[in-house]
């Protein structure tokens, strides 16, 4: 069978909706009749959810089945899955893997967490300490996974354990599918400076898992691992976005409607945020216009690093712009909120909340060392640890 | 233009293949005629611009003609295309006068609105790359329209305009006086043009005098303010696209240099301090080009965005231009405060381009008008 193009799209589109009208289709039916059609994402491989066609082709079957109100699978909520589990599934897993979690993945019935950092592994995530020790068919994993958003509404997670501590650091890890419904696993809220619990400590104690679950060889899980890392980073930008449509929106919204609250310093402040926002939205357009081209170009590594301090200067600013407003909070209560919403909250919960934009998905940091190196070609500092055995380095 | 909403435009952010094909044609005769040895010893010379290389890029390549309709003796390319000249003489820190004369001068002409007359004539003379044109204003007129008019006298021109970048490199100066533009001949009578010593040396000044100075008159008083403005839009907007071509050679230069200079048995360039500081760069030079090509298109599409567009990119890639001067000698060392590096030359360009055409702060308040962000 050969590619469908955009023509072929539409028209096996059409046949879906036809066949399943969303008006009298159950949601998750329609979706697993979506998933089988290969329309679910249409450069994965037919029978797995795609039909091996170019991905920038998927907007043609979005936009369509939009229009015709068919449900959609609420990317948000299972963004792990989708962005993270499903590529390295797909990238390593065996045929019964792919067979068993694509579908139920991308349909939503299965949320997956990821049980990557811990609380001595952050930015030097390969120096976890989580062991996995074999023992007949399965391997016995003991240790304390943290950051993990969703895992207390997940299925299953994809996680990364030690299983060789005399290899040094990338070579003595492997790479599992871990049932998060499994004894020994132990989901705790974690409560962080807005109050609430978004994310999750998760506390692995003589958790069973069958071989028949790992995802890679034995000590490839580093490998494995940056599949999963980079789809991470590359799910930036995507949408495009109107003037003001970030975080300047509010705090502009304020400055028009209420001019009691101007100062100058606030004004010069405003203004160049304003133009650097508008500059990264700008920024951001041209680099989905390459990606469309055929031309990716290396500035969406810098994308992160754009919005990450633009949301924590210009939530700043407006906490000051709101002056006595801006020194109360709406609401201390603990609360597991399901999806992250900026916009939708106060000025002090942004300014918050922005805090962890420099710091999740790799700090700013980390990603200026990748800019310098893997951009701009700067040598690498010097290291010590990439030959040591794990279990000799300084902890 | 009403508060910001969801219909703000999509411009090309990208560079077409016949883009890059004069991206390449302008490299390579800058290459091969005015490497830095070569500027550094021109702009001690008394005569800054090379003719023969403002010969080749303007009538040959074509350059000088890329804002003028074909039937007006152009090329009838654009702003777009224009754009990518600057960025490559902004690369070069270039001595010409193609941002005064073949942008502000003739896009000043270009928006008189007439068929015939001097003025059209004079546009094909410039597009053809015979004569140079610049336009009596200060380099540093604040916003564009803020050129102050010379007097009118008994039909004579009578006034000081001081700084006007490139005069004396100008066969004619575009006057605007008080009932009009006139078309002046720098070496008539009445008519002096002084040197000044600029902080960019690539890039003279020039004080003009006139005293009761014959010029040929282009347009009436209404018509001049409206185009005399259109022109500063212009030379501010593709003034962006110069500061980003400028910021990309001190990055790249800078890379460069750290990757091979040694110190504590170390390359410098792998040192994190100095990195995390590369990268920042390399951040703000990804997003002057985007905003630098949203000013061009805006430029050359004729969007009623383009005056927020081109206050975007000026208040954005001026600041860019700046840093990335400075880091450039700050990283290069001892080596980056010599003369005989060329790193002072891209810093003077660097600095005088922030203050012509309005200062980022000048183009804030520009902004804060366009987007109704009003001061308290």
């Amino acid at each position: 069978m050969t590619a469908p193009d955009a023509a072929g799209l539409h028209r096996r589109t059409q046949d879906l909706l036809a066949a399943h009208p969303p008006a009298t289709t159950g949601r998750t039916e329609f979706l697993k009749a979506r998933f089988d059609a290969g329309l679910a994402w249409v450069h994965y491989p037919a029978g797995l959810g795609g039909l091996d066609a170019p991905r920038s082709l998927q907007p043609v079957v979005d936009a369509e089945l939009a229009a015709a109100g068919a449900p959609d699978n609420d990317p948000r909520r299972i963004g792990i899955g989708l962005g993270m589990a499903a590529p390295t599934v797909l990238g390593f897993g065996t045929d019964e893997q792919k067979q068993r979690f694509l579908r139920p993945l991308w349909v939503g019935e299965e949320v997956w967490c990821q049980l990557f950092s811990e609380p001595g592994a952050g930015s030097d995530l390969a120096a976890l300490g989580t062991r996995a020790v074999r023992d007949g068919e399965d391997w016995v994993v003991d240790g304390q996974k943290v950051w993990t958003s969703s895992a207390h509404l997940a299925r299953w997670a994809i996680l990364i354990a030690r299983t060789d501590p005399d290899l040094p650091k990338h070579r003595g890890i492997s790479y599992f599918i871990c049932d998060m419904t499994d004894p020994g696993v132990e989901v705790r809220p974690l409560r962080q400076i807005t109050g609430e619990a978004e994310f999750n400590e998760v506390f692995l104690t003589g958790v069973r898992i069958p071989d028949s679950r790992r995802l890679g060889p034995v000590g490839e899980g580093w490998k494995v691992a940056q599949t999963t890392l980079m789809n991470e980073r590359v799910s930036i930008g995507g949408a495009r976005v109107p003037r003001e449509g970030g975080m300047i929106g509010p705090v502009a919204r304020t400055w028009r409607e209420r001019p009691e609250l101007r100062t100058h310093d606030l004004h010069q402040r405003l203004l160049t945020l304003w133009v650097e926002a508008e500059v990264a939205r700008l920024t951001g357009t041209r680099l989905r216009q390459q990606l469309v081209a055929g031309q990716p170009g290396p500035e969406g590594s810098g994308m992160k690093l754009a919005f990450a301090r633009l949301n924590q200067e210009i939530s700043g600013l407006e906490v000051e712009l709101l002056g006595e407003e801006g020194m109360l909070y709406s609401d201390w209560t603990m609360r597991r909120p399901e999806l992250v919403d900026f916009t939708g909250r106060d000025a002090g919960y942004r300014y918050l909340r922005s805090k962890g934009n420099s710091i999740e998905g790799g700090t700013s940091e980390v990603l200026l060392n990748i800019v310098a190196e893997r951009v701009l070609g700067l040598p690498a500092e010097p290291r010590n640890d990439k030959d040591v055995p794990w279990k000799d380095l300084a902890r | 233009m009403t508060a910001p909403n969801d219909e703000t435009p999509t411009p090309d952010l990208l560079y077409s293949e016949a883009e890059e094909d004069l991206r390449a044609a302008v490299r390579s005769l800058l290459a091969d005629r005015s490497d830095a040895p070569t500027v550094l010893a021109r702009v001690e010379s008394d005569t800054p611009y090379d003719p023969q290389l403002w010969k080749v890029l303007a009538a040959d390549i074509g350059a000088a003609g890329l804002l003028v309709p074909e039937e007006l003796g152009g090329q009838g390319a654009g702003h777009r295309e224009a754009a990518v000249v600057l960025e490559e003489l902004g690369r070069g820190v270039t001595p010409a006068p193609y941002l005064t004369s073949a942008v502000v001068a003739t896009e000043t002409l270009l928006a008189l609105s007439v068929r015939e007359g001097p003025a059209i004539a004079l546009l094909g003379e410039l597009a053809a790359g015979r004569r140079v044109a610049v336009l009596a204003a200060p380099f540093a007129a604040g916003r564009p329209g803020g050129a102050q008019p010379v007097a009118v006298v008994a039909d004579t021109l009578e006034g000081t305009v001081t700084g006007v970048a490139d005069a004396a490199a100008a066969d004619v100066l575009l006057v605007p006086a008080t009932d009009g533009l006139y078309a002046v001949e720098p070496g008539a009578e009445g008519v002096a043009v002084e040197p000044l010593v600029p902080l960019d040396l690539t890039r003279p000044l020039a004080t003009v005098t006139l005293r009761g100075a014959a010029g040929t008159r282009l347009a009436d008083g209404a018509s001049a303010v409206g185009a005399v403005r259109r022109g500063l839009l212009a030379g501010a907007g593709l003034l962006a696209s110069e500061q980003f071509g400028l910021a990309e050679w001190c990055l790249t230069e800078t890379v460069r240099y750290t990757r091979e200079r040694h110190q504590f048995n170390r390359p410098v360039g792998s040192f994190q301090a100095l990195k995390h500081r590369m990268a920042q760069l390399w951040l703000e030079v990804v997003s002057a080009r985007a905003a630098a090509r949203n000013a061009a298109d805006a430029l050359a599409s004729g969007s009623p965005d383009a005056p927020l567009a081109v206050a975007v990119a000026q208040a954005y890639c001026s600041g860019v231009a700046v840093r990335a001067a400075e880091e450039c000698v700050q990283l290069h060392g001892g080596i980056g405060m010599t003369w005989e590096h060329p790193a002072h030359l891209y810093l003077k360009r660097a600095k005088a381009d922030s203050v012509a055409y309005g200062t980022a702060g000048q183009h804030r308040t520009t902004i804060a008008e366009l987007v109704e962000l009003p001061a308290p």
